[in-house]
């Protein structure tokens, strides 16, 4: 590996070691175990080489094999994409860590859930390092297949019909946008964001264009009234699997939707993103309610994304006002808030569904005292659900409600602030499990101590990172990925 | 990081570090646990004294993390701040050592050790806050560790009365997230300042920080409980008698009241407030509050049912004091968080070691249970001295100053409100007191328990004694230096400095 | 209207039959052919506006965008049909449940 020098292209690295991973691991499975935490070292050692890159020199690029866009293929990492990479990273290597007990004794599952799950982890980098709208479709086709075989490789009924809804959806949206891509190519002749972002203007073939691509991302995001798919999907997979869909790879279609939007589609759409930020309100309430209704745990926490979810489409509206700079990070703080807080719920729910056999949630009482650190856990990562200090859920609650405030549109803080309400009503639906009476539960299933302090390490990531927002902000700002949009896009 | 910005989070530390460890001990290691509250209460104890010495002598203790931008975690002693610090480090003994006594044998205590020590660390916090967002920061925290401590028995009742504390909690600190946000998007920083930091709004912004004022106290009035947000006070005292001795005289209320002071004082100051025309309408709340809550104290069977409205009706003595805006009543709202705060326990602590040894919960069946319980009855009748204003007790003083306060800023009707409460008050605990001593005591207790020699357990009496003692202490010696009163005095001189 | 156009506008109708078919076809062999179809639309369109000017070569940037496309889709599609057969075998039906109600 090259040195830590400002032209290290970290940014190959970064994307070479998961796929390295993943070729090692399907050929020989045997060795997988060992092989993964090198991998992941390998991985989170890049992505943190190359996040030290982009905060202290600014924007890295790299043209591979020495060809220059239009001909070439672009890496390009800002403020925004280190931000993901390192949000990936964090839940990944958790995850990782998490999964080697998870799949300890060797079974088939445990055979393609490596080369798959490194493969996903690839694609994710890919995706946020790609500075070409083709390559982005390329990533994105790779890491819905990922995730969907991962889904599948729990081998239920639920979820393979699961799998199967969730691969439809994903095949239909991302196809609705290849089509969108082939308008771009065939308008501007060129695929690279920045070159795009140039010459995009108001046309009736790239509005086309950005209706079919907003349309296709929106439905592999799940936004409101798209989520159908995804609460069976992440309930039914297995808990690792349903920690990385929920944590990240949702967040990865919207990502695409953020950089699209702010740096190619023509012009800000206010009426797009109007609509944008109401669907979210709406996915908020929907979502949520949906979530204090369910009897199943995994079900109540994969509604929960649904609600989450919704938070970051109020970007869209809030960003219409001369504070979007402070709407757009507060996105991006709920992507990293939300992936951190989420995958560590799904990990604390996996563990109590292992342990006890179940995961009714009206007969979790007395389960507890097994996998106390789990439940402790859950609710740490509740904190950060809710959006309470000092969470950097709360940071990002608190940007938002900013950017509400400051950009005159006070009325978006009504769903801001009664999401965090509906949010502690569904998360202390689980809690006050820990303290009731009633339940059955054998509790025969151990749970080794390195499942629950994953769990357990993660919510504390995510009510810890908080005091670290100014550094995070400063990142994200790095190469400004948010504030070019500001100045195109003053009303 | 120097030695005066560490205090505020050792101070902190001194009750979190327990309390994390407390979490991971095993249910039987009694000892060990026991050992680990009372240092941690000593050493907050000592370190919290140390720094009210220390800002007599002008120390400046501050302890600065940015959180946000424009937005710093700050942690800041002030006089204001060293009293309720102060007040909540000496309950907390008390508290402590009477909940050892009282949860002797009973399942789960790591886990209720460990969130009572969360609850103090978050009141420590609420009282040390030097801006708006750390004041938020330890309000939530206070309203997430309570939560375990409400539903502690884990039984239906507790798991809905814990439902219905979270509902008006957590709507609580969200109209406060909300009034904070809008008021940072006018004025930047928020941290809490000597007679206000908006002044220079007044003029541009009047109905926004009418608006803001609002959301402000709605979120602090709910944990305050001011009619109409007290609704959940009552429901809580499904919880063990120590969790309510500490909601109810120490943490959850006072951090409201506490609340109320700072953004009344420090946040609009009370000029602007009274500018506005924001301090009228919250005195006739609180005053509303006070009527109300002893008329319903009147009304309730359940002993602690009574203590929990008298306990709306008498915390809102704080915010009727701070709002009458004038310096002779915020000395009698200031003092009475620390007056309140030692009758209530005291009263609290008897409600409990009356339940644990005689089974007794009723008002009715308290017949003749002076003659039973001596001890514990003349602390109770002490706190309940206290509560209606009997000179020499600390409410008196509370009382005095409140009254002759409003007569100075020309509003003879908070007289009135007064003179009612205290009928009020005599109505609610005189017949009590009159059934304790004079009547005679029944055949047989609901359930009772022999401790031997002793009336109850020491660990339950000790604690009760101390506090009632100390009620009466302050008010016999409150022209002393270092009372609560010239404490008090003190803090609204600052506010009221020409 | 040259013949570019006339291969783009097919394909944006067979993008749309098959779009069509995915939304009302219940059984999933029809569902993966549907998809196959509006990819095939996709596929056109992209070649179509490869055209340049008549006596120009076509663009090739849009054949390789094809040819990855294809790809993609040959592999989407074969695993959509293993996943159809372990669906077909868990549950015994050649379709989706009803979408449980939310």
């Amino acid at each position: 590996m090259g040195t830590l020098s400002p032209d290290s292209p970290w940014t190959i690295w970064v994307i070479f070691s998961p796929l390295a991973g993943a070729v090692f691991t399907f050929l020989w499975p045997r060795r997988a175990r060992l092989a993964v935490p090198l991998v992941a070292l390998g991985t989170v050692g890049s992505v943190a080489c190359l996040v030290w890159q982009v905060a202290e020199l600014g924007v890295q690029s790299h043209a591979l094999g020495g060809w220059a866009a239009p001909l070439g293929i672009n890496l390009y990492a800002d403020g925004l994409s280190a931000m993901m990479l390192l949000t990936t990273a964090l839940v990944g290597a958790a995850v990782t860590f998490y999964a080697t007990e998870y799949f300890r004794r060797a079974s088939e599952t445990a055979r393609y859930f490596w080369p798959l799950w490194l493969c996903l982890w690839t694609a994710l980098n890919a995706l946020f390092l790609s500075w070409d709208i083709f390559n982005l479709y390329v990533a994105f086709e790779l890491l819905g297949l990922a995730a969907i075989a991962l889904v599948a490789l729990a081998g239920s009924a639920d979820a393979l019909t699961g799998a199967m809804r969730y691969l439809l959806v994903s095949l239909l949206g991302s196809l609705t946008y290849l089509l969108g891509v082939a308008l771009f190519y065939s308008t501007y002749g060129t695929l690279d964001i920045g070159l795009l972002g140039d010459l995009t203007a108001p046309s009736a073939a790239s509005w086309a264009a950005t209706g079919l691509m907003v349309a296709g991302l929106l439905l592999k995001t799940a936004l409101f009234p798209l989520h159908f798919w995804l609460p069976p999907a992440h309930a039914a997979a297995p808990t690792p699997v349903s920690a990385i869909l929920s944590a990240l790879v949702v967040k990865a279609s919207f990502y695409l939707l953020l950089r699209l939007w702010l740096e190619v589609f023509p012009v800000t759409a206010a009426g797009l993103g109007h609509l944008l930020g109401l669907l979210g309100a709406l996915a908020i309430v929907w979502g949520s309610l949906q979530a204090l209704r369910q009897t199943r745990l995994k079900l109540l926490v994969a509604y929960s994304t649904v609600a989450q979810l919704g938070y970051l489409f109020l970007a869209f509206p809030l960003a219409l006002s001369p504070v979007a700079a402070t709407a757009w990070s507060a996105s991006v703080f709920f992507i990293l808030s939300h992936a951190l807080a989420k995958a560590a719920m799904f990990l604390a729910a996996g563990n109590i569904l292992r342990f006890a056999g179940h995961d009714r949630i009206a007969e979790l009482g007395r389960a507890p005292y097994g996998v106390s650190l789990s439940w402790a856990a859950f609710g740490v990562a509740g904190i950060s659900i809710i959006g309470l200090p000092p969470s950097v859920g709360f940071a990002a609650k608190w940007l938002q409600l900013e950017a509400a405030l400051a950009g005159g549109q006070w009325w978006w803080t009504l769903p801001i602030v009664g999401g965090g309400l509906l949010a502690t009503a569904y998360v202390f639906k689980i809690i006050s499990c820990v303290f009731s009476q009633n339940g059955r539960t054998s509790g025969t299933n151990g749970i080794s101590w390195r499942m629950e302090w994953t769990a357990f390490g993660l919510s504390l990531a995510a009510l810890g990172i908080g005091f670290a927002a100014p550094q995070l902000l400063a990142l994200l700002n790095s190469g400004t990925p948010l504030a070019l949009h500001e100045v195109g896009s003053a009303p | 990081m120097s030695w005066n910005a560490s205090l505020p989070l050792l101070v902190l530390a001194s009750s979190l570090v327990p309390g994390l460890i407390i979490f991971c001990l095993p249910e039987e290691k009694q000892r060990t646990r026991t050992t680990l509250n009372l240092v941690g209460v000593l050493l907050k104890l000592a370190l919290v004294t140390f720094m009210v010495w220390g800002v007599q002598q002008g120390e400046h203790y501050e302890t600065r993390i940015p959180l946000l931008p424009g937005l710093d975690f700050v942690l800041r002693a002030d006089a204001l701040s060293m009293f309720f610090a102060l007040l909540s480090a000496v309950l907390w003994l008390a508290t402590t050592i009477y909940a050892i006594g009282y949860l002797e044998d009973s399942p789960h205590r790591s886990r209720f050790f460990g969130f009572f020590s969360l609850c103090v660390t978050a009141t420590l916090g609420v009282a040390l806050a030097g801006d708006m967002i750390t004041f938020l920061l330890f309000y939530e925290m206070l309203t997430l560790a309570t939560y375990p401590l409400v539903v502690h028995r884990g039984t239906e009742a507790a798991l809905r009365a814990g439902n219905v504390y979270l509902a008006y909690t957590v709507t609580g600190g969200a109209l406060l997230l909300a009034g904070m946000v809008w008021l940072h998007t006018l004025s930047g920083p928020l941290e809490f300042t000597a007679n206000g930091f908006l002044a220079g709004l007044a003029r541009d912004h009047a109905a926004a920080l009418v608006a803001i004022f609002v959301l402000l106290i709605a979120g602090l009035g709910v944990k305050a409980a001011l009619v109409p947000f007290h609704g959940w006070l009552p429901q809580a005292m499904v919880a063990p008698a120590p969790v309510s001795a500490l909601l109810h005289a120490v943490a959850v209320v006072k951090a409201g009241a506490f609340g109320i002071i700072r953004v009344i004082h420090d946040v609009y100051g009370i000029e602007l407030a009274a500018e506005l025309a924001l301090t009228g309408p919250l005195a006739g709340l609180a005053a509303l509050t006070i009527i109300y809550g002893s008329l319903q104290a009147l009304l309730q069977n359940d002993l602690k049912r009574r203590l929990a409205f008298s306990t709306v009706s008498q915390v809102s003595y704080v915010a009727l004091g701070i709002a009458i805006a004038g310096p002779v009543a915020t000395i009698g709202g200031i003092v009475h968080l620390v007056h309140q705060g030692l009758m209530k326990i005291t009263l609290f602590f008897c409600a409990g070691n009356l339940a644990e040894t005689l089974g007794i919960h009723k008002v009715t069946e308290m017949r003749g249970v002076g003659r039973r319980m001596p001890w514990t009855m003349a602390a109770f009748t002490l706190g309940a001295f206290g509560m209606i204003g009997v000179p020499p007790m600390a409410g008196f003083f509370s009382k005095w100053f409140l009254g002759s306060g409003g007569l100075d800023m020309g509003q003879p009707w908070v007289v009135a409100v007064l003179i009612v409460s205290s009928l009020l008050n005599a109505a609610y605990f005189l017949p009590v007191l009159r059934a304790v001593w004079f009547e005679d005591p029944p055949e047989a207790w609901p359930a009772e328990r022999s401790f031997g020699r002793s009336e109850t357990s020491l660990m339950l009496l000790l604690p009760t004694l101390s506090t009632a003692f100390s009620a009466l202490a302050v008010g016999l010696l409150a022209s002393m230096p270092l009372s609560p009163l010239q404490w008090a005095s003190l803090v609204a001189s600052l506010e009221y400095r020409p | 209207m040259n013949a570019a156009m006339l291969y783009a506008l097919t394909g944006a109708g067979l993008f749309a039959l098959g779009l069509y078919a995915l939304a009302v076809q219940a059984h999933l062999l029809r569902k993966i052919i549907a998809f196959n179809v509006m990819g095939s639309g996709a596929f056109l369109v992209l070649g179509a506006l490869a055209h340049r000017a008549p006596d120009q070569v076509a663009d090739p940037v849009p054949h390789a965008m094809v040819i990855t496309g294809i790809v993609v889709a040959v592999s989407a599609t074969a695993f959509a049909l293993v996943l159809m057969l372990r669906v077909q075998s868990e549950t015994g039906q050649p379709h989706l449940p009803e979408q449980p109600s939310d």
